[in-house]
């Protein structure tokens, strides 16, 4: 909707405030931004004008932070009065490789108390990265009366008894979706506690969780919740189990199934596969742990509508996959172990050629001893059979320039590249050169490249390429890379949208943390660690920028006046109060 | 959460891929010849990372997905019942769990199918399963109960059984041939 259209009407009998340059009733111009779902866009239009915001700010019911700290719970509140709907994320995303200490921070208590006052008919919270009590959960689960839908992802600090209180509590709840975190499983008894009478779930995700919940108590639950469209069932479910649930869950969209294992009799499998072919709508399949490759046919009828395949949990052959590929022609995403090997993800080519996100995991990241998984020609073939290849995350061992020039000319619509060369700084093992031309194809040809990731031996080159290429690059990962400074100056200078900066192991010092002075209030954050930035480097740039947090994490034993990690971020909440005392605000 | 350093050389027994990529079909090698050969492979990364032991957070993999790896039933720790397993003449390790089989045929069963392409391959060679046991002995596979035999397997190999001579096998051999008296 263009600005211009709405100033055009300018008969409004109801307005009393000639004063105003708009002459549009308040009410109306809410309405009308009320449409707007996207935080972006809202941000635009509440810096049109005093009006615009403010209307804006009284008809936004959904609000994204993406730095807990970036912003307090009492401003929030303050400025926009009627939220129903939030979303919360909080540490650095690097926590979840365990570089960052326990008691980091990004609680989310403060955030509820606050909530509880000032939204009262909140409905839905969605947290990532975010630490989370039991104390917390059972808080949230009596102070909202319409509290609809919970969401955690990749949080931590709370057991299932805190799943037990929501599942106790909230009435009208219709998502609970708890995905990857770093849950206490002190049972699975919590599933029962969702009353008899309760029928309104529609999300319901606990395959991250371990421990054996009661069947039967699931079984009533999605028996009676006919609206019931995402169902994500952990490891202890069995095939047998699974099979029954599906026969009252004809209408679910997404299916993780359980262990996907167990001797099953003939008479079985077959009703097994009856139940999953009378799924029309279901679009989303995971789970499929320990899936034997016998038991896959089972779900050739689902196949053929699947749009999301993820079989990053079931350690398939590339035998396997090829014959599960062959029943999956409109596949727009991919996830699957390296344990598929090239020959698999030539199946992939093959088979699925409205791919657009593909993501490999590595099966044993940890083991050296044992070298399978993927190489370049895997990446390669994929990209000749998929044209429309936007996503990807690549987990390999060994990786060439030229293959990586072949990709992004087969695929030249990239919005995320993400590479992991899994052995640190290893160049093109053909050439033995540095990745530097690979990244430097990327960058040229993907022109719309959001996010990157790099690796294996590279040099300032690399980032010089970024620096004057990636112009729509908002993340950039970088570990033992770069030669010096200027590789990140390169960087700080030239991305112009970049939002976030994660750094770590590689040679860069103060001269290229200071580079970016300028820049850190446009981003989100930095992170830099194991890098050459000292701790009068972070000092300065404290100094020289009040409105960035500056926080350093010392590791034990280490030089006085080295930064050993670096977390930046600009904050209109001030420096924050609750920091531990390994984590310093300068 | 994130496992420790292993220290792992990478002089040790490792295959590395030859500069072509994989060929699965390569020539068959004994087991010591596996060794001298890692020390005259071309290394990969630069001299200082040759030898490196764990890097903490390195791959960039969440630790979700470290502990639902394969094999766990349990989520929070992996199963002790993992073992590696190696066949002369096949190209790449491939690890086992051997929680998962009830019974020596059953296993048989799983390694025919881990290795059915090299095992066919073989020239009609005969093939003898040993195990390393908690003492670090290599034992052949088939003498003691199962349940016994899970609990002290550290690995398996499918070794050829003219090479048996070579090896320590000859140990277990003659522990049997005293056992038998």
């Amino acid at each position: 909707m263009e600005p211009s259209e709405l100033k055009r009407s300018k008969d409004s009998p109801n307005s009393d405030e000639s004063t105003r340059r708009s002459s549009f009733p308040d009410e109306v111009l809410e309405r009308v931004l009320s449409l707007l779902k996207t935080h972006r866009d809202r941000s635009s239009v509440s810096l049109v004008c005093k009006d615009w915001y403010n209307a804006e700010r009284w008809s936004r019911t959904h609000v994204f932070i993406g730095n807990c700290y970036s912003v307090s719970p009492e401003i929030v509140a303050r400025r926009f009065p009627k939220i129903r709907s939030v979303t919360l994320k909080g540490k650095p995303r690097f926590s979840d490789f365990n570089l960052v200490p326990e008691n980091w921070g990004a609680d989310i208590h403060a955030w509820l108390v606050v909530f509880a006052a000032k939204y009262p008919f909140l409905e839905e919270l969605r947290l990532k990265r975010m630490a989370i009590s039991d104390e917390s959960l059972e808080f949230l689960a009596v102070s909202f009366p319409n509290f609809k839908a919970l969401s955690l992802l990749s949080c931590d600090g709370f057991s299932t008894n805190g799943l037990a209180a929501i599942a106790t509590h909230c009435k009208n709840l219709t998502e609970l979706d708890i995905q990857e975190n770093g849950i206490d499983d002190k049972g699975g008894s919590w599933l029962s506690c969702f009353p008899e009478s309760f029928t309104s779930l529609e999300v319901l995700n606990f395959a991250n969780l371990s421990s054996d919940i009661n069947f039967d108590a699931l079984e009533r639950l999605v028996g009676r919740c006919k609206s019931m469209r995402v169902l994500k069932l952990n490891r202890s479910v069995s095939l047998e189990q699974l099979q029954r649930l599906l026969v009252n869950a004809p209408q679910l969209a997404e299916l993780g199934t359980g262990s996907f294992s167990e001797e099953l009799t003939f008479r079985q499998y077959v009703e097994l596969e009856s139940a999953l072919s009378n799924c029309k709508n279901m679009h989303t399949l995971s789970g499929l742990w320990d899936a034997k490759g016998i038991y896959l046919p089972a779900l050739y009828p689902v196949c053929t509508h699947l749009t999301f395949l993820n079989l990053s949990y079931a350690a398939l052959r590339s035998d396997e996959l090829a014959k599960l590929l062959a029943h999956c022609p409109r596949l727009k995403r991919l996830w699957v172990l390296d344990t598929v090997e090239d020959k698999g993800l030539e199946a992939v080519g093959l088979n699925c050629p409205l791919l657009e996100e593909l993501r490999v995991f590595p099966a044993d990241p940890f083991d050296e001893e044992i070298i399978h998984g993927v190489t370049e020609a895997g990446f390669v073939a994929v990209s000749f059979g998929c044209p429309r290849l936007h996503y990807v995350l690549y987990f390999c061992r060994q990786m060439t320039n030229a293959a990586v020039a072949t990709i992004v000319q087969n695929c030249p619509d990239f919005t995320h590249f993400r590479l992991c060369i899994m052995n640190p700084g290893q160049p093109d093992y053909i050439t033995n050169e540095p990745m530097d031309e690979a990244f430097g194809a990327v960058v040229k040809t993907c022109t719309k490249l959001q996010r990157l990731s790099v690796s294996g031996r590279l040099t300032d080159l690399t980032f010089e390429y970024i620096g004057r290429y990636a112009k729509n690059l908002e993340t950039l990962s970088v570990a033992f890379a770069g030669s010096s400074d200027w590789g990140m100056q390169c960087v700080m200078g030239g991305c112009s949208k970049l939002r976030k900066l994660e750094i770590r192991d590689c040679p860069f010092g103060n001269a290229a943390l200071l580079s970016g002075l300028e820049k850190y209030e446009s981003m989100r954050s930095l992170w830099m660690s194991a890098c050459n930035v000292t701790m009068n480097g972070c000092r300065l740039l404290a100094r020289e920028m009040p409105r960035l947090n500056v926080e350093v994490m010392k590791e034990d034993g280490s030089d006085d006046s080295q930064a050993d990690k670096v977390y930046v971020y600009r904050s209109i909440a001030g420096p924050r109060r609750d920091a531990p005392p390994s984590v310093l605000t300068l | 959460m994130a496992k420790e350093g292993l220290g792992l050389e990478i002089t040790e027994l490792r295959l590395g891929l030859p500069g072509g990529g994989t060929e699965k079909n390569e020539k068959k090698r004994v087991f010591s010849e596996i060794s001298e050969e890692e020390e005259n492979e071309k290394s990969n990364g630069p001299p200082e990372l040759q030898s490196k032991s764990q890097v903490v957070g390195w791959p960039p993999v969440c630790s979700y997905r470290k502990k639902n790896s394969f094999g766990d039933k349990d989520g929070s720790k992996t199963s002790k019942f993992y073992v590696k397993v190696s066949m002369d003449g096949a190209p790449f390790l491939r690890k086992i769990d051997l929680a998962l089989h009830k019974g020596y045929s059953d296993l048989a069963k799983a390694l025919e199918k881990l290795f059915g392409e090299a095992l066919r391959d073989a020239e009609s060679c005969e093939f003898v399963p040993i195990y390393e046991d908690k003492d670090g002995d290599w034992m052949l596979a088939g003498d003691v109960p199962w349940e016994m035999f899970i609990e002290s397997c550290k690995r398996l190999r499918i070794m050829k059984k003219a090479d048996a001579k070579g090896f320590g096998v000859l140990q277990s051999r003659e522990a049997l041939n005293g056992t038998l008296k």
